[in-house]
């Protein structure tokens, strides 16, 4: 019999239900895991997604065929039974869950056990097999508990304060943003933003979510206005002339990278929040023992290491996979190559 | 938490919490006068004991290295129970060995915090070092224990190298002249010379009494920057003095209280290192200091530095050495006269008097370093088209009327170096770069042709922008062919121009050739691996430039 999933160069197929899951060349059927751009992608003819996922893909991707589940719902495509479940990353994110022929595979998507209050507390489910990315697929990378993280942001903001300077958190517009404006929920301060980030944030708001206003900074607010204030900036906004309207400022980056220090003084930046949507090292090892599966294909990150590890430990029969995936949220240390891997 | 419980915290901190702290910020700021501040601080709080350490650490003065790096990283296995190849990844991404560890022992319990301050670790390294390894390991593993992940940085460093964290000496010195309102050139030379962190203390060290008993305190050296504009914009040439640009090590000889002291600009004592200058304790009258050039010559000839190489480092020196290779000092300024400091005298005054010293006995081991005479600028750039002839590295430029001052100042002194050799060759091996570039390709080894075949002959890792470095580091990781530990061969398609100081023969290099400070010039995109310079060309350059010099 052959797999369920295979991979191909258009992405991961199941060839019994005939769909994708996360495809990265357009195809007639896809099944999206979550809405970062490098997992949901322009020109399918059909997108399969969770209901709170869908809000996102029309913001970026405009009108299209969309079908959407709630988690723990089922539907058949081509007698394959399909369900999403809860993967914690961002809002919407979902495991997805395929069973065909007594067999479970269950395709991680991107994922974080820690519940950040808003993208749903991530449930390990039990299968035969399971996919699961690797981004921070090392033993370096253990987050601290988040309140931990959002106090260090709070003390480092009013510490700016007192210095009289600006606060720039640097984030992510889908994801990171929201879980940084969540954590900034406590402060009583107006909180600014950069277009991309306020459009998201409001986008989400229309859609019902009761999540933090922000303020968008436009070429016409007061440069007296942002004195001494929070400011949150996609990546993209970084080292450019629009940054300079907040001067004098501090600039603060969350991303799980920023554990190395390495990285955070590459970034040539104030300070560095080890900040993650994606699970840890010991997050991985916990969720693949959770699933019980007995084979694990690992993805997007460090995957080869990962793997060996899983197969050295006897934890699970594992093999790495290289993907397309692992370009949007937290920038990754390279674009992965394009490979067909028949496993 | 209100003001008071505020400080009542900060004073309940360990000196090793501090200190982490201290670290912290330093390598997490970016500008200078943020990094100021943060010394300010510390130094403000710090216990005396501590500080001492900071100074002498920061000034490149540590305690031998007392444990084993490959006995730590066995503990830190043991403890964490990961495969030794998962260090070695976790190492390449991180980049630095410290902090690898202290990453992974991060989740390691902590037994009861310890708090104890810098100096109780630091002795404790130092008694350690004779100890048995059961002995280092419980002492390590325990400590570790009880730290947080910030002080389990610092304690590795402290043991297994140096922080880079973006201080120099200046800063260090201008954070203290804060501190103690005292001038920076005078808490520089406070805190230079011969002292040991351990016996020393903190009001010893920045006490004034203190630099009239040590006889060996070197002054501050003043440093020149490159000339960055026409040199016919200095001015009137009569006004500047013109020399050769030496390429050895900068040095200064004290001779006080009957004693000889050969500093290098890296604040080593070197004087034991070259037997030549014993005769000169003999010879230099007393409380003189002298400011030139540590350098190889024969009869007045300097050598390149490829010969001193051969030298420095070495324990003991043979006689064959001290023929192929004897050491001189090209001499050319004068700080102290008589016990009196010169630095505030004009440069042709303690020019003059320099010439009278030098000329009052005469020996191989010490000589003046010549003036160059000139009328014009023209002429001066065509003397500087023959520096290589001279095995100098271009002209030093210093107005006449100039005082001695402290560390790189602009304006009366410029560097006007000579414009470097050239080759272009295609990238061949990459290799991840530690600190800021953990994780990035940064380190690269380049060949040229040989028929059809390529040769390696140099490694280089700086000249690029950040910009271009994270270019070829997707370009690595996309193009690598194979991996050898943390090398990776890539597909020989990037052309770079490298530039370097010179050339010699060496045996030791596949290629036959070693070059002296090789850089990237530039990233030619323009060019394929086709197009680049053979083994032939740099055999001729050898031929041109090269000191036949068998290394």
């Amino acid at each position: 019999m052959p797999n369920l999933i295979s991979f191909t160069d258009k992405g991961l197929f199941c060839e019994a239900g005939s769909f994708y899951i996360d495809p990265w060349l357009p195809v007639d059927r896809a099944v999206i895991t979550h809405g970062h751009s490098d997992h949901a992608r322009f020109g399918n003819q059909f997108y399969l997604c969770h209901k709170f996922t869908k809000p996102i893909l029309e913001l970026r991707l405009g009108k299209n065929n969309y079908q959407t589940l709630d988690w723990n719902e089922t539907i058949f495509l081509s007698g394959v039974k399909i369900s999403f479940h809860p993967a914690g990353h961002i809002i919407g994110s979902s495991q997805i869950r395929l069973e065909y022929k007594n067999e479970v595979w269950v395709i991680s998507g991107d994922y974080k056990t820690e519940d950040d209050g808003i993208s749903g507390k991530f449930e390990p489910v039990k299968c035969n097999v399971f996919i699961t990315e690797s981004t921070f697929g090392l033993p370096i990378y253990n987050w601290k508990p988040q309140q931990e993280i959002y106090n260090d942001m709070i003390d480092w903001i009013s510490k700016n304060k007192e210095n009289g300077k600006a606060s720039i958190l640097i984030a992510y517009s889908l994801g990171k943003s929201q879980r940084v404006l969540q954590a900034l929920k406590e402060t009583t301060q107006t909180i600014y933003a950069h277009g991309a980030i306020y459009n998201m944030q409001q986008n989400f708001i229309d859609a019902g979510w009761d999540l933090n206003r922000v303020v968008r900074i436009t070429p016409e607010t007061p440069k007296e206005l942002l004195k001494e204030t929070v400011v949150i900036a996609p990546p993209g906004a970084e080292g450019t002339s629009w940054m300079k309207k907040f001067y004098p400022y501090s600039i603060g980056v969350c991303s799980g990278w920023m554990k190395v220090r390495g990285n955070v003084r590459r970034r040539n930046v104030d300070a560095g929040f080890a900040l993650s949507d994606h699970a840890d090292w010991n997050s991985l090892l916990m969720t693949v023992k959770e699933t019980g599966a007995e084979k694990v294909f690992v993805t997007h990150g460090f995957q080869s290491a990962f793997s060996r590890y899983l197969n050295e430990k006897n934890i699970a029969l594992s093999a790495e996979v290289k993907t397309q995936f692992g370009y949007e949220d937290e920038e990754t240390n390279s674009p992965l190559e394009i490979k067909n891997e028949e496993v | 938490m209100n003001e008071l419980q505020k400080i009542e915290n900060k004073t309940e901190k360990s000196g090793m919490q501090i200190f982490a702290e201290l670290i912290t910020e330093l390598s997490s700021s970016t500008k200078t006068n943020d990094k100021l501040q943060s010394l300010v601080d510390y130094f403000a709080i710090a216990p005396d004991a501590d500080k001492v350490w900071v100074i002498a650490l920061f000034g490149g003065r540590r305690p031998r290295r007392a444990v084993n790096l490959r006995l730590m990283r066995e503990w830190c296995l043991e403890i964490i129970d990961i495969p030794d190849w998962l260090f070695g990844e976790c190492h390449h991404t991180v980049g630095d060995f410290s902090e690898t560890l202290a990453l992974l022992l991060a989740e390691t319990k902590i037994l009861e915090h310890q708090n104890e301050s810098l100096s109780y670790y630091l002795e404790k390294f130092i008694s350690l070092e004779k100890e048995d390894d059961s002995i280092k390991k419980k002492f390590i593993v325990e400590s570790w224990q009880k730290m947080n992940p910030e002080e389990k940085f610092v304690f590795n460093k402290l043991i297994t190298g140096s922080f880079r964290v973006g201080v120099s000496q200046k800063t260090i010195v201008n954070a203290l002249s804060k501190v103690f309102n005292v001038s920076p050139s005078e808490i520089a030379h406070r805190i230079s010379g011969n002292w040991d962190p351990l016996t020393t203390s903190f009001n010893d060290l920045l006490s004034e009494s203190i630099s009239v008993t040590d006889f060996s305190k070197p002054y501050p050296f003043y440093l020149a920057y490159a000339i960055d504009d026409k040199v016919e914009n200095l001015g009137k040439p009569e006004l500047w003095q013109a020399e050769w640009k030496w390429d050895g090590i900068r040095g200064q000889m004290i001779k006080r209280n009957h004693e000889l002291f050969v500093w290098s600009r890296g604040e080593e004592l070197m004087t034991d290192k070259f037997p030549e200058y014993f005769i000169l304790k003999d010879l230099l009258p007393d409380g003189v200091v002298l400011d030139g050039e540590i350098i190889p010559s024969i009869n007045g000839k300097p050598l390149p530095f490829a010969v001193l190489q051969t030298r420095i480092g070495r324990k003991n020196i043979s006689k064959k050495q001290l023929q192929e290779a004897p050491i001189s000092f090209f001499a050319y300024d004068l700080l102290e006269y008589n016990y009196e400091d010169w630095r505030e005298k004009t440069l042709l005054e303690r020019r003059k008097k320099l010439e009278e010293i030098i000329s009052s006995f005469k020996s191989n081991s010490i000589r003046l370093s010549e003036k160059i005479n000139f009328e014009s600028w023209d002429e001066l750039a065509e003397i500087r088209k023959r520096s290589r002839d001279k095995n100098s590295e271009g002209i030093m430029l210093k107005r006449k009327d100039s005082v001695y001052k402290v560390g790189r100042k602009r304006g009366d002194w410029w560097k006007w170096k000579i414009d470097p050799l050239t080759i272009d060759c295609v990238m061949v091996y990459a290799q991840k770069g530690s600190g800021r570039r953990s994780n990035l390709y940064t380190d690269y080894t380049f060949a040229v042709k040989d028929g059809d075949q390529l040769i390696t002959f140099t490694k280089a890792y700086s000249g690029l922008t950040d910009k271009e470095f994270a270019e070829i580091d997707q370009f690595v990781k996309r193009n690598s062919l194979e991996k050898f530990g943390p090398v990776r061969t890539v597909k020989p398609q990037l052309v770079f121009e490298i530039a370097f100081e010179g050339i010699a023969a060496s045996n030791r290099h596949k290629s036959g050739v070693a070059l002296r400070f090789p850089r990237m010039n530039r990233w030619r995109k323009d060019k394929t691996a086709d197009e680049i310079n053979t083994l032939d060309d740099l055999k001729e350059m050898l031929k041109i430039y090269g000191k036949q010099i068998i290394l």
